[in-house]
């Protein structure tokens, strides 16, 4: 159980978290389709638990800290999912596109 | 264990890639589930048991499905072959590579001046195994109580409930069909 | 090496420390053992399907006044399952044109290896269980939930509308059945304090069956209908609609989600068994005889014995109960399970918190009545809420309102306009 922890460093996670989050990134800047965004979006988010639980074993563990932030993280995740792809099927019903480019009524 | 860890993380990362480059978008939710699973195997490497399985729950069996329904429901325009990015992925790609860099340089350039102990960043009462073991296999409990107890995390945790409860609500309204409507 | 000693390990399950003791826990034999254990479960598992089908064919049978299968393999048909196994394997594979290749293909596997991987925490005797992991519970509901990906997977992958309709209506009732499984579970871990399955089966000096009857009632109502059976086989009622999401499929493809969907009713009869029944627990037996501790041989023959008698439970009910239908499916899952079992779970979490320290029999008592409360007060909801059902379309046959009339026709016209 305690192996791993000892034979990997910590930066190690950090540099996996990183590298998730700048794909995320480049997702969200460069995809078109909004359903794609938000599959980045979560990927991002991912990145960032790993870093909470990271710190949070190498840290502090025995204090549930880094865990209970995580599950927060966790929720909001979820609501954020639930609500964007509610908004994302409500726009393909009115406009019938999912590229968010297309939707740019507030420009004119 | 080494060896586990560079597998699963490439795992992850491949994956991720797929997500952000592939063109049927079905087959990019399959990967993103493929890189959660990844992530949940990095937490279980963290022995973070709970936090893994949370994971495998929340994510592959609920948000994926719920983007895998998404893009269903809004398939019409997967079948198209033109280009899924947009104008702007060369840059997007130079700040995505360059963000990486930066956080790379600031993890290397801080871990050079840190001593190189596995335990130098621990909380000194953490360092006895015994300890350890038993507050790593404790802590769901530890970690149900401090959901629950004032001086923890009571409000953060009916805050989220209250959003969740929020969220739902407000996924339903904005996603189903509009009835007056149709009805007039 | 010593026989004698090999055969006492043996006869107290303790097989791998014996093998332990003699070559040392280096790292290799570790892993070896570790390699044996998943192949002796997983071909348990598997293997044991066989003997599922054949008994279920039987036992139904009988129920119908039948024989059942009584040609290959003797006057009880007990090769039966061999030859069908074999006849799917001889089928050729197919990948239907325009399917998603790799989404086709992946479910099958998918399904099977989420059925196996819950079989990885059920402790089928003091001390001979996979992993004792502390989230148990919490583990099989995750893996449960990952099957229903693969449900997708079939349903997209197979190109064809009526085998995604099927997979969305698979997935609405699955992931619906989710929720009151979720929360009725909750009510033995309160009770047990813990989440792994060595601590529930621990914690049942009385099986929790006479605890909290209602809890046991509402998993066991959400487990047949998470692993699709009848009465909740609605998705894929073959004698109405063919198949559901594995229209498309033929061959031993198919034969995976039928073998995927034998594993998992037999796991969720395990799972009831172990965590309202006591496991592989001699309960009354150690009740009368204080200080008796189940030994392990005699433990795996108890867990046998309650998990086919479960199994049992779940091929009678299919042999007697009518199909349900989708909407009544729903309405018992929203309008009767979901409510009742959080109320449950408010009154046990309060409950507990006054009698844990009580005695068993006053604990169990307490949490008794206040189950019978909660099941009758529920009943009489329902039935005023079927009275005032009942009276509304009574007064509107009666005496029918001025104004265009809104039947079933009318309105499924407008859904179907949208």
């Amino acid at each position: 159980m305690i192996e791993a922890v000892s034979q990997i460093p910590l930066s190690w996670f950090l540099i996996v978290a990183a590298a998730l989050f700048s794909i995320g990134l480049y997702g969200v800047l460069a995809r078109r389709n909004a359903v794609a965004m938000l599959m980045s979006v979560e990927l991002m988010l991912n990145a960032v638990n790993i870093n909470l639980i990271a710190f949070w074993r190498y840290i502090d563990p025995l204090q549930p800290t880094g865990v209970a932030w995580a599950i927060f993280v966790l929720t909001v995740a979820a609501a954020e999912a639930a609500v964007g792809l509610a908004l994302i099927i409500s726009i393909y019903r009115q406009r019938d596109s999912v590229i968010a480019e297309e939707l740019d009524v507030l420009k004119y | 264990m080494q060896i586990i860890f560079i597998i699963v993380s490439a795992v992850t990362l491949l994956s991720g890639i797929m997500v952000v480059t592939n063109r049927n978008l079905f087959h990019a939710a399959l990967y993103m589930m493929l890189s959660f699973l990844g992530v949940a195997g990095l937490y279980v490497l963290l022995d973070a048991g709970f936090m893994a399985a949370a994971q495998l729950l929340v994510y592959i069996g609920a948000i994926s499905i719920l983007v895998i329904f998404a893009i269903m429901m809004t398939r019409r325009l997967m079948q198209t072959t033109e280009t899924p990015y947009n104008s702007q992925w060369v840059w997007s790609g130079i700040a995505s590579v360059s963000v990486f860099a930066l956080i790379v340089l600031v993890i290397t350039q801080v871990t050079a001046v840190l001593p190189t102990d596995p335990n130098a960043f621990m909380a000194p009462s953490a360092i006895n195994d015994a300890v350890l073991y038993d507050a790593l296999s404790n802590m769901v409990i530890s970690l149900g109580e401090s959901f629950v107890s004032a001086e923890q995390y009571v409000l953060p945790f009916i805050l989220s409930s209250v959003l969740l409860l929020v969220a739902l609500v407000g996924a339903i309204i904005v996603a189903r069909p509009d009835v007056e409507e149709n009805e007039s | 090496m010593n026989l004698g000693e090999l055969l006492n390990s043996l006869l107290n399950l303790q097989l791998f420390e014996y093998i332990r003791s003699v070559y040392g826990s280096t790292p290799t034999v570790e892993l070896l053992l570790d390699v044996a254990g998943v192949v002796v479960v997983s071909t348990f598992a598997l293997l044991i399907v066989i003997l599922l089908i054949w008994l279920e064919r039987k036992i139904i049978a009988r129920m119908q006044d039948r024989i059942g299968p009584n040609r290959v393999g003797g006057r009880y048909g007990l090769l039966q399952t061999v030859a069908d196994v074999l006849k799917l394997l001889t089928k050729e594979m197919i990948t239907p044109s325009g399917a998603d290749w790799l989404a086709y293909n992946l479910a099958p596997f998918l399904i099977v290896m989420t059925a196996l991987m819950m079989w990885a925490v059920m402790p089928f005797a003091p001390g001979l269980i996979g992993v004792d992991l502390n989230v148990a519970v919490f583990y099989v509901l995750s893996i449960s939930s990952v099957s229903v990906v693969s449900l997708l997977l079939a349903g997209w992958g197979s190109n064809n509308k009526y085998a995604l309709l099927g997979a969305f209506r698979s997935v609405a009732q699955l992931v619906s059945y989710e929720v009151p499984m979720v929360i009725s579970l909750i009510v033995p871990i309160i009770l047990a304090r813990t989440m792994s399955m060595e601590g529930i089966v621990q914690a049942q000096t009385l099986p929790f069956v006479l605890m909290v009857p209602l809890a046991a009632f509402v998993f066991f109502v959400s487990a047949v209908a998470e692993t699709g059976r009848t009465p909740f086989d609605l998705l894929e009622a073959e004698s109405e609609i063919v198949a559901g999401f594995h229209v498309e499929y033929g061959g031993m493809k198919f034969g995976m989600f039928f073998l995927a969907e034998f594993v998992s009713t037999l796991f969720m009869a395990g799972f009831f068994s172990t965590v309202f029944l006591g496991g592989y627990r001699l309960v009354f037996f150690e009740l009368i005889f204080t200080g008796f501790v189940t030994p392990p041989l005699i433990g795996l023959v108890v867990f046998f014995i309650k998990m086919f008698l479960m199994y049992f439970v779940f091929v009678w009910l299919r042999a007697t109960l009518p199909r349900v239908r989708i909407d009544q499916m729903l309405d018992l899952n929203w309008k009767f399970f979901v409510p009742v079992s959080l109320a449950l779970v408010l009154a046990v979490a309060v409950l507990d918190q006054f009698v844990a320290d009580a005695g068993l029999l006053v604990r169990t008592g307490v949490h008794l009545v206040s189950n019978v409360v909660i099941f009758f007060l529920s009943l009489e909801v329902l039935r005023r809420f079927a009275q005032r059902q009942r009276y509304i379309t009574e007064e509107i046959a009666i005496a029918p309102k001025p104004g265009p009339v809104f039947d079933g026709t009318a309105g499924a016209s407008a859904t179907a306009h949208d």
